[in-house]
C-alpha cells in the first residue's frame, strides 16, 4: 500500500518536473512547480520526515512560490506565450549533459545504496520518542545551534539585500 | 523505499539540470534551480533513514538558504528587468566574451 503511495507520489512528481520544463507560459511552470514540491512533501511524510513536509508545504509551495507568482505579475509576465527553448547546437548539448549527468546519478545511486541495510530505525524511533519536531529541534538547538544563528544572518543579509536591489533609486 | 527515492531525485535534479540548459526566461531557469535543491533535499531526507536525523537538518538549511536566494534572485530579476524591459537571458550579453 505504501509502495504505491509512493509511487503516485513520484509520478506526480516527475510530471510537475517535466512541467515546469515544457510548460508554455511562466505561471503554468509555476503551477507545475507547486504540484511537483507538494508531491515531494508526501514522499517526504512516507519517509519519516514529517516536520519537513510541513515546512516544504509552507515555505516553499506556499511562500516562495507566492514571491514567484507575485514577481510573474509585477514584470507582466503571465502572457509571455512564444517558445523559448534554445534549438540546435544548444538543444543538443542540454540532452547529452542531462544524459550524462543521469548516467553518473544513476549509476551512482543503483550500484551502491542497495547494499546499505534499511537502518530507520534511528530516526523512527527519535521521531516516537520525542515527536516530529522533537527530533530534529533538539540537535537543531543544542549541536548546531550556531549554524542555526548564523542563518538568522543570512536571512537578515538577504531581506536588507533584496530591498536594495528591487529599490528604484537608493 | 530509499533506493527508488534517491532515483526520483536524481530524475528531479536532471530534469531541473536539463530545464536550467535549454530555457531562455530567468524566471524559469529559476524555478529551475529550486527544482534542483528540492532534488538533492530528497536525497538527503532518504539518506537520513540510513545516516541519522542529521540528513533532516541540513534539509532544514537547505530550505532557508533557498529562501534567502529566492528573495535575493527575484530582487536581481526585478532590477535586470528594469534595465532591459525583458527576462529572456539571451539579451544579457554584457558579460559574455
Amino acid at each position: 500500500m505504501i509502495d504505491i503511495i509512493f509511487y503516485v507520489f513520484a509520478a506526480l512528481a516527475l510530471g510537475g518536473a517535466l512541467g515546469v520544463v515544457a510548460g508554455r507560459s511562466p505561471v503554468a511552470s509555476l503551477l507545475f512547480m507547486v504540484l511537483c514540491l507538494g508531491s515531494v512533501a508526501g514522499i517526504y511524510v512516507l519517509l519519516e520526515a514529517h516536520f519537513l513536509a510541513a515546512v516544504q508545504l509552507i515555505v516553499y509551495a506556499g511562500a516562495i512560490m507566492v514571491l514567484f507568482l507575485f514577481v510573474i505579475m509585477l514584470l507582466n509576465l503571465g502572457h509571455d506565450y512564444h517558445p523559448d527553448l534554445k534549438a540546435g547546437f544548444w538543444s543538443a548539448v542540454s540532452f547529452a549533459v542531462a544524459g550524462a549527468l543521469f548516467g553518473f546519478l544513476g549509476r551512482q545511486l543503483w550500484g551502491t545504496w542497495p547494499m546499505v541495510p534499511e537502518g530507520g530505525d534511528s530516526v523512527a524511533a527519535l521521531v516516537a520518542q520525542y515527536g516530529a519536531v522533537g527530533a530534529i529541534a533538539r540537535p537543531l538547538y543544542t549541536e548546531w545551534v550556531v549554524p542555526f544563528e548564523i542563518t538568522g544572518i543570512l536571512l537578515l543579509v538577504a531581506i536588507v539585500g533584496a530591498m536594495a536591489l528591487a529599490k528604484r533609486r537608493v | 523505499m530509499i533506493t527508488p527515492a534517491l532515483v526520483l531525485s536524481a530524475f528531479l535534479f536532471v530534469i531541473g539540470a536539463f530545464g536550467v540548459l535549454v530555457r531562455r526566461n530567468a524566471i524559469i531557469i529559476f524555478l529551475c534551480i529550486e527544482l534542483m535543491l528540492n532534488a538533492v533535499n530528497l536525497t538527503f531526507v532518504a539518506l537520513s533513514r540510513v545516516v541519522g536525523i542529521e540528513g533532516q537538518l541540513f534539509v532544514f538549511f537547505v530550505m532557508t538558504v533557498a529562501a534567502a536566494e529566492a528573495a535575493v534572485g527575484l530582487a536581481i530579476i526585478i532590477s535586470i528587468f528594469r534595465h532591459y524591459e525583458t527576462v529572456n537571458v539571451d539579451n544579457f550579453n554584457l558579460l559574455k566574451w
